[in-house]
């Protein structure tokens, strides 16, 4: 296997095509426009590959369902206003039971906030985003080789359980290089029942979000609440670093968990015992495997690009077994590891909780 | 070891191909490797810079506030980046179109006339590749065949010239600081 030097949106480009993605449409925005460009440039060249900049980002993601709903691995990029603009498709999606990748390289906001590397869009994302009770699967990448690999599992996870997954990083992963090797992906499963390929002499199918009758709508969403209760039993991913001997332990994601190994590095070197967290899949958020490390320690420190957002999972997975912190820096703002080690060296010998006392 | 570099010049001058011939080189070098273009909003015949991290151990934060090394193109550059070059680190500077001097006196400075330099050797486009020669003859990061060969693939389908004067201009960089030494 080759090592390559590639930008993060141009990998997520190629990880997809190789994964057998066959429809991208998407509309221009920064700091993603090299996965689209990536896509217009080489989805052509395969076979059935089809790419679409389409007019809107709203119009983008029907495509997508349209797309998936022929049988096709489908994909569309944007960043956070465009994301926001797509919540309609992507409930949809998920009523029709719609496999599809959707990819969310975050930027400040909100409105239209800037284009740098923020970690705002969190509850959007792990929280359904659209209306309608239902959950998108969210996996958050750190690194260049994640990148690749998870938007491989992205569309395995998006056929094994018809449902949108949506992958978080924000601007800092899709313009940074870094060396990658691609992975052979697993060969599709996709049974194709599930695909509108035209009248035959079968069964008509029918896929629809419309329900009005209220009894048969109730037990469509219960249908889909099993699904998610499923996924959330089976599909949780972490890493755990140097949490072994850990007094305090970070939990943070993406690009601010790469900050805070920076951080643990210089605060070991100091004799510091900090350890990290990092949550790979941000729904279903891995609760038991946090609140696991809860029997080791009471200290936790959550960091987050943001005002603080995924530190509601973290209080919700500790329910009050440990003292929890938070440091962000919000609106596209990326602290360096130095001022993170200062901020938890200030909180390494704390007593009180400062979120949730210990009762 | 981990050194953080940021190159700077004007956009077109080949400032990002700097930064991604290193980062493929240290990469064929075995080591792990970040590289961050600046994507801000730029004016044309602005600024164009880029930060390369080469180390032996896992890279946290692609950024760089306080770098190693910077490689300055122009005087615009210098003002902004000159004061973040950590303590002891080094200074390129195209001393060709910088007639300024640095402020720092705290930090090693190499002035390579390297736009002069390339339009001599018949392609004033290379003065880029003249700085890496100078920059990679004083850091040592990676040894000059394999960024060679780094450049080559990098640069992909360009004619065998073009190749051919970037190896010289490399060269005579490589070769200016040992003469200055």
């Amino acid at each position: 296997m080759n090592k390559v030097l590639m930008q993060g949106n141009k990998i997520i480009g190629e990880a997809a095509i190789r994964a057998g993605c066959l429809f991208y449409a998407g509309y221009p925005i920064t700091p993603q426009n090299e996965l689209p460009e990536y896509m217009a440039e080489n989805l052509r060249k395969v076979e059935g590959g089809v790419f679409i900049q389409s007019e809107s980002e709203i119009a983008a993601i029907h495509m997508v369902a349209g797309a998936s709903a022929a049988g096709a691995r489908s994909m569309t990029s944007s960043s956070s206003p465009g994301i926001s603009l797509k919540q309609e498709g992507i409930s949809s999606l998920a009523a029709c039971e719609l496999p599809a990748v959707i990819v969310n390289m975050m930027r400040g906001g909100p409105g239209l906030g800037n284009i740098c590397p923020a970690q705002g869009d969190y509850f959007q994302a792990t929280r359904g985003g659209g209306h309608g009770d239902y959950r998108v699967i969210v996996l958050g990448p750190d690194s260049a080789q994640e990148l690749a690999d998870l938007t491989m599992d992205a569309f395995d996870l998006a056929d094994e359980y018809r449902t949108p997954v949506m992958i978080l990083a924000d601007g800092m992963m899709g313009q940074m290089m870094e060396p990658v090797i691609f992975k052979e992906p697993k060969p599709r499963v996709y049974p194709e029942s599930f695909a509108m390929t035209g009248a035959g002499t079968g069964k008509s199918k029918i896929i629809r979000g419309l329900i009005l009758d209220p009894l048969e709508m109730e037990e469509h969403n219960w249908k889909l609440h099993r699904k998610y209760q499923v996924i959330a039993q089976r599909e949780t991913r972490h890493e755990l670093y140097k949490t072994d001997d850990a007094e305090l332990i970070l939990v943070a994601y993406g690009t601010g968990a790469r900050i805070a190994k920076g951080a643990i590095k210089r605060l070991r070197e100091a004799g510091l015992r900090v350890g990290l967290f990092r949550p790979i899949s941000l729904w279903p958020f891995p609760t038991n495997e946090l609140r696991d490390l809860a029997k080791r320690t009471e200290n936790f420190l959550v960091f987050e690009m943001s005002t603080g957002q995924m530190v509601e999972d973290v209080r919700l997975a500790l329910q009050g077994r440990a003292r929890i912190g938070f440091h962000g820096r919000p609106g596209g703002v990326v602290p360096t590891p130095v001022e993170l080690a200062n901020v938890v060296m200030r909180q390494y010998d704390r007593k009180e909780g400062i979120i949730d006392p210990v009762t | 070891m981990m050194v953080k570099t940021i190159f700077a010049g004007f956009g077109g001058q080949g400032v990002l191909m700097m930064g991604y011939s290193l980062a493929h080189g240290a990469m064929s070098a075995g080591y792990n490797v970040t590289f961050l273009p600046a994507y801000g909003a730029e004016v044309r015949g602005g600024t164009a810079n880029c930060t390369v991290a080469v180390s032996d151990d896992e890279i946290a934060s692609p950024i760089a506030s306080e770098p190693d090394n910077i490689v300055v193109l122009n005087t615009p550059s210098l003002y902004t980046f000159q004061n973040r070059v950590a303590f002891g680190g080094a200074l390129f500077l195209n001393s060709s179109i910088i007639a300024v001097e640095s402020s720092r006196h705290d930090v090693r400075i190499f002035k390579i006339p390297s736009s002069e330099m390339a339009e001599k050797l018949g392609n004033p486009r290379t003065a880029n590749t003249v700085m890496m020669g100078a920059f990679l003859k004083m850091t040592g990061l990676v040894p000059p065949d394999i960024y060679l060969s780094s450049m080559e693939t990098v640069m992909g389908s360009k004619k065998k010239s073009v190749i051919e004067i970037n190896h010289k201009a490399f060269a005579a960089g490589y070769e200016f600081l040992k003469m200055a030494e």
